[in-house]
């Protein structure tokens, strides 16, 4: 019988979202271990589980991966989101590391101080719609499949519905000029998997807000 | 007819320069294109070169391959330096984005203000001596093995290697305290492939000086 996952982070998206969703994409039930104060921090950090002393975190396979994108190839590899060939795990990986850029930005925006925040999220959006959408919407255009590499399900699908859900929070609007991405939204959304896990009630975190904030530098600065 | 492996970059290291060493250590020939203006890196934009309209480029088995980690991962995986299975590459790849999380540091170091510099140097330092090179240390300590995983040289031990020579070239008696790491620079220094990219001549870059930041400065406008 094997042991679920169990991820340890705080109770928020930040570094961890993209794993609840790859997880959550592969089928994959998984257990968390939130981290709400200094002192459940400080004793993880002197157990010497976190390899270079940060989260996230995630048990798997008898293994305490750390770092975000070992934890993603690790997850993507063994539940096959990672194509089939090594020239398809480059594309893959092209576009996760594209999207992670502006998903980066999108998320750093909460922490901009607050007269640089609006021109932030311009900037932002501006990335978006100009430099990163439209390479999405030509791939599709140009091959015409339902998914972004070699007519299958990969994680690459997973990080561009994720990160347009996370540019549409900021502009709602942000797939007007991109029809092909507003039925990939459609149709990726509605796959099983990735249908329960945008329900109400599932492993899904909601956005950070800046109230927030105080406290995770309490806990993890 | 050329095959090699072309890379479209600024002539010093940057983001490109841990992929020179993957090449190299992998004993891969490859071409270089120096871009020298601003104009040079739109153009490559307009023509569709590039998919995210930046650099690293990388021309490779047919592909224009930007992103550096997907370039990166893809001449691991070529050559044969990415483990043996899952597992393998699931601990490469935890040692080399913890190492790359350190050559961050490195690499914005020419970008800060002159009075924030020898701050930025006790950082690199103070990382390097409690954060990373302990963990190395202790994995070659433990298994007592050349090489950091599965007993058989990866894209880990370039990229370790690669991170010591930098923050050494900072921070010169940062091994002060690491026999264990001590020994592999050594070792990893006379690899034949290691050993031609280290002597004067090599693709390898020198050290980022004024002319680098001006040079980064023009011709990527950095946003």
């Amino acid at each position: 019988m094997a042991a679920k996952p169990v991820l340890y982070y705080f109770d928020g998206r930040g570094k961890m979202e993209s794993v609840r969703w790859l997880l959550a994409a592969a089928g994959v039930e998984f257990e968390e271990v939130f981290l709400e104060t200094r002192e459940q921090y400080e004793k993880l950090l002197q157990s010497g589980v976190l390899m270079f002393q940060q989260v996230p975190m995630v048990e798997i396979d008898g293994m305490k991966l750390v770092q975000t994108r070992a934890i993603l190839n690790y997850i993507a590899g063994k539940y096959n989101l990672y194509g089939k060939d090594l020239k398809e795990r480059a594309l893959i990986d092209m576009y996760v590391e594209g999207l992670a850029d502006l998903y980066e930005l999108i998320m750093m925006n909460v922490v901009q101080p607050a007269d640089k925040k609006e021109e932030h999220l311009a900037n932002a959006l501006d990335k978006a719609a100009n430099r990163y959408f439209p390479v999405f919407e030509k791939v599709l255009k140009d091959h015409g499949h339902d998914f972004l590499v070699g007519n299958k399900l990969s994680r690459a699908d997973v990080t561009l519905l994720e990160t347009i859900l996370v540019v549409e929070e900021c502009k709602p609007d942000a797939l007007a000029k991109f029809p092909l991405l507003q039925s990939f939204k459609a149709r990726i959304s509605s796959t099983p998997n990735i249908k329960k896990f945008l329900q109400p009630g599932s492993q899904r975190k909601p956005r950070l807000q800046e109230k927030d904030i105080p406290n995770l530098m309490a806990i993890f600065h | 007819m050329s095959g090699k492996p072309r890379l479209t970059y600024i002539n010093g290291r940057g983001r490109m320069e841990s992929i020179r060493w993957l090449l190299a250590a992998a004993g891969v020939e490859f071409e270089e294109i120096f871009l020298q203006t601003r104009e040079q890196l739109l153009k490559l934009g307009q023509d569709g070169s590039l998919l995210f309209h930046q650099l690293p480029l990388v021309e490779i088995d047919g592909m224009k391959l930007v992103q550096c980690r997907a370039i990166l991962s893809y001449i691991a995986g070529k050559y044969n330096l990415y483990g043996k299975d899952l597992k393998e590459r699931a601990l490469i790849d935890m040692y080399v984005e913890g190492i790359s999380d350190l050559m961050q540091l490195i690499l914005m170091f020419p970008f800060s203000p002159p009075e924030a510099k020898e701050k930025k140097i006790a950082t690199i330092a103070e990382k390097a001596t409690e954060r990373y090179f302990p963990v190395f240390e202790k994995v070659l300590k433990q298994h007592g093995q050349d090489f950091l995983v599965g007993n058989r040289f990866s894209w880990a031990d370039v990229q370790l290697m690669e991170a010591i020579l930098a923050v050494e070239e900072k921070v010169p008696s940062v091994l002060s305290g690491f026999p264990q790491l001590q020994a592999f620079k050594t070792k990893m220094s006379n690899m034949p492939t290691i050993k031609k990219f280290l002597q004067p001549g090599s693709p390898r870059k020198p050290p980022p000086d004024e002319n680098y930041v001006a040079t980064v400065m023009k011709i990527f406008k950095l946003d």
